[in-house]
C-alpha cells in the first residue's frame, strides 16, 4: 500500500530525512515515533505529494507521488499538524468543499458528509463556523476532512494532540477501526498511543530509521534479561544468598525496604521463567510471598535507548531499569 | 473544471463571509459617485455655456462625460484591487489552509484559475454597481452604447491584468498587508511609469509608454479595440498567472 524507498529531503545543508524506507501493507496501522524535529511530517508531507523529496522514492496505493501526484492524492487522505480549516466556513460548508476538490460524486457528497460527521462526532457542530471551535472539536473536523472521499491510505500528523483524555480514547479506538480497510500511518510522541493502536512502529531520529518492529517485539529485543520484582515480608538474613541460589537467576538486588518488607529486582537469562522456582524457595523457607510480577522494558525506555547518543544511552537505561514502567 | 468552480466558489464566500467584499464595493462605488458627479456637475456647465453661446456642435456625451469617468474609475482600482488580492495565497500560506489545497487531487493550475476566476467575480460585481449610473445616461440622455461597452471590456482586462499581478504577489508572501502594500506599489507604478517619458529620448518613450497599463484603456474608451493593447493586456494577464504557478511550485521545492 505505501512503500518508500530511500526517501531523502534535504534544506540546504540540512538533511531534514536521511535515506528512510519502510513499508505498509493493506490494513495496517504503521506508528511512526520520534522526538520532535526527527522528520516525520516532512516524512509524511512526501507523502501526501505536498512537497517533493530531494531523493528516493514513494509509492502511495500503487502510484508514485511524484509521477502520478492526482491519483495518488485521490487515495490519500491527510490529516496534517495544524488541521487545515477556514475559520469563517461553518463545518458543514468546509466538508462540502473539501468534498468537491477531492472528487467525491456529487449525489454522495451529502451522504459522506454527514457519515463523516458521524463517524468523528461532530455533527452537533454542523452548523458552527470553524473558527469558533475548542481544539479537540478542530482536530476532529480535521480528521473528518481526511476520511471524506474514503481514502484507501491515511496519514495522521498527531492526531491526538489537543484532544482531552475521552476524545483521546474515541479517537483511537476511530483509528483502529479505520486500519481494518485503510492503510493508517499515523505520528505521535505519545508512546502509550503507539501500544495501543499500531501494528507496527517506525522509530526515526534525526531524520533515520532507528527501528521498524511491532512494539512487542521491540520491547523484546531490548530486553537482554528478565527482570522480576519480588516483595517479601518477614525473609532471613540469608534471603538474598537464597533467592541467588535458584537455577537461573543471575543477579539478585535490594530495590527497597520498608520495616520487615523488602523488594528485590532479581535477573535471569533471556527467556528463561524462573518464577516457580522463586515461589517456591520463598514459600518452602515459611517467608511471606507479597508480590511477584515481571517488569518489562517499556516502550519509553526503547524509545530512550534508540534515540539518545550512543554514548550517554546506556547511563539512561541504567538509571531508568530499576523504575517501575509507566503502563 | 469543477474543481476551478469549487474554489472560485470558495473564495466568493470568503470575501462576502468577512467584511473585505463589502469594504471594498462601498468604497468603490463610493468613489466613483464622486467622480461621476463632479465629471456631470463640469459637463452640465459645458453644456449650458455652449448652449449660451448660441449653439455650435452639441457636445458628445461620450466623450465628454463617459470617458472621464472610466479613466478615472482606472484609478480607483488601483486602489481597491489589492484589497481583494492581498489575502488569497498569503492567508492560506498563514493558516496552513494550502496543505489542504495542495495535498488534494487538484492540479496548480486549478488552484490557481479558482482564486483568479473568484476575485475576479468580485471584480464583477464591483462594476456591476456602476451600471446604475450608466442606466441614469441612458434614460436621461442618448449616449452611444458601443464605446461604453469597450470601456468596459478594458476596464475588465486591466482590472484582469491587477488581479493576475496581485495573486503573484500574494503567493510571495505569509502576510497579507506586506502583499496589498507591494501590490499598490507596483500597480501605482504601473500607473506613472510614462509620466517622465516624454523628457527621454524616443526608445525609452516608447517602451515606457508600453509598459503603462493605464495608457492602454485609453482607445478602450474611445470605442477602439485595437489588437496591440488586447495582445499586452491578455500577455500580462497569462504572464502574472504562470508565475504564480512558478512560485507556488517553487514553494513546495524550499518546502
Amino acid at each position: 500500500m505505501i512503500e518508500v524507498q530511500n526517501l531523502t529531503k534535504r534544506y540546504g545543508p540540512f538533511t531534514a530525512v536521511d535515506n528512510v524506507s519502510f513499508k505498509a501493507e493493506r490494513g495496517e496501522i504503521l506508528g511512526f515515533l520520534g522526538p520532535n524535529g526527527a522528520g516525520k511530517t516532512t516524512t509524511m508531507r512526501i507523502l501526501t505529494g505536498y512537497m517533493p523529496p530531494t531523493e528516493g522514492r514513494a509509492v502511495v496505493a500503487g502510484y508514485d507521488v511524484l509521477e502520478k501526484p492526482i491519483d495518488a492524492k485521490r487515495r490519500t487522505g491527510y490529516l496534517p499538524e495544524t488541521p487545515p480549516l477556514y475559520p469563517d466556513m461553518t463545518v458543514r460548508d468546509y466538508l462540502d468543499f473539501c468534498a468537491r476538490i477531492k472528487a467525491v460524486p456529487r449525489a454522495d457528497r451529502k451522504a459522506r458528509v454527514n457519515t463523516v460527521m458521524e463517524r468523528t462526532r461532530v455533527a452537533d457542530m454542523a452548523t458552527r463556523h470553524c473558527a469558533k471551535l475548542s481544539k479537540g472539536y478542530r482536530q476532529r473536523v480535521g480528521l473528518a476532512q481526511a476520511l471524506l472521499h474514503n481514502p484507501d491510505v491515511l496519514i495522521l500528523d498527531e492526531p491526538t494532540a489537543g484532544l482531552d483524555p475521552k476524545q483521546i480514547i474515541e479517537t483511537r479506538r476511530l483509528i483502529k477501526e479505520l486500519g481494518g480497510d485503510h492503510t493508517v500511518i499515523l505520528s505521535t510522541h505519545i508512546l502509550p498511543e503507539v501500544s495501543q493502536t499500531c501494528n507496527r512502529v517506525v522509530i526515526i531520529n534525526k531524520g533515520r530509521v532507528v527501528a521498524v518492529d511491532t512494539p512487542e517485539n521491540l520491547t523484546a529485543k531490548l530486553r537482554g534479561s528478565e527482570t522480576m520484582y519480588l516483595q517479601i515480608d518477614a525473609a532471613g538474613a540469608d534471603a538474598s544468598a537464597a533467592l541467588a541460589a535458584v537455577p537461573g537467576v543471575s543477579r539478585v538486588g535490594t530495590s527497597e525496604v520498608r520495616g520487615t518488607v523488602v523488594g528485590y529486582e532479581i535477573e535471569s537469562g533471556a527467556g528463561r521463567d524462573v518464577r516457580r522456582d522463586l515461589s517456591a524457595a520463598v514459600v518452602s523457607r515459611g517467608w511471606g510471598l507479597l508480590e511477584l510480577r515481571p517488569l518489562r522494558m517499556s516502550l519509553e525506555e526503547v524509545f530512550l535507548h534508540l534515540t539518545t547518543d550512543e554514548t550517554t544511552a546506556p547511563a539512561v537505561v541504567e538509571q531508568r531499569s530499576g523504575e517501575v514502567p509507566v503502563e | 473544471m469543477s474543481n476551478v468552480i469549487a474554489i472560485a466558489q470558495k473564495e466568493l464566500k470568503g470575501y462576502f463571509a468577512s467584511p473585505i467584499a463589502y469594504i471594498v464595493l462601498g468604497f468603490f462605488s463610493l468613489m466613483f459617485g464622486v467622480f461621476y458627479y463632479s465629471v456631470l456637475l463640469y459637463f452640465n456647465q459645458q453644456s449650458m455655456q455652449m448652449a449660451g453661446m448660441g449653439g455650435g456642435a452639441a457636445i458628445n456625451v461620450n466623450d465628454q462625460l463617459i470617458r472621464p469617468v472610466f479613466l478615472n474609475m482606472s484609478v480607483v482600482l488601483l486602489f481597491v484591487l489589492p484589497m481583494v488580492t492581498m489575502r488569497t495565497y498569503s492567508e492560506e500560506k498563514r493558516s496552513g489552509t494550502i496543505e489542504l489545497l495542495l495535498t488534494s487531487p487538484l492540479t496548480d493550475f486549478q488552484i490557481i484559475m479558482g482564486k483568479f476566476v473568484g476575485a475576479m467575480a468580485l471584480f464583477l460585481a464591483m462594476l456591476a454597481t456602476t451600471l446604475v449610473h450608466v442606466g441614469v445616461l441612458f434614460a436621461f440622455g442618448n449616449p452611444e452604447w458601443r464605446p461604453i461597452a469597450t470601456g468596459y471590456l478594458g476596464i475588465i482586462l486591466m482590472g484582469g491584468c491587477f488581479v493576475a499581478l496581485g495573486l503573484l504577489i500574494s503567493s510571495l508572501t505569509k502576510n497579507q498587508i506586506v502583499a496589498g502594500m507591494i501590490t499598490f506599489a507596483v500597480f501605482l507604478l504601473l500607473w506613472v511609469i510614462n509620466w517622465p517619458a516624454q523628457f527621454t529620448g524616443p526608445t525609452t518613450q516608447q517602451v515606457l509608454n508600453y509598459l503603462a497599463i493605464t495608457d492602454h484603456l485609453d482607445d478602450f474608451t474611445r470605442g477602439i479595440v485595437d489588437t496591440k493593447h488586447l495582445v499586452y493586456y491578455l500577455s500580462f494577464i497569462a504572464f502574472g498567472l504562470f508565475l504564480t504557478a512558478r512560485s507556488v511550485d517553487s514553494e513546495r521545492w524550499r518546502g
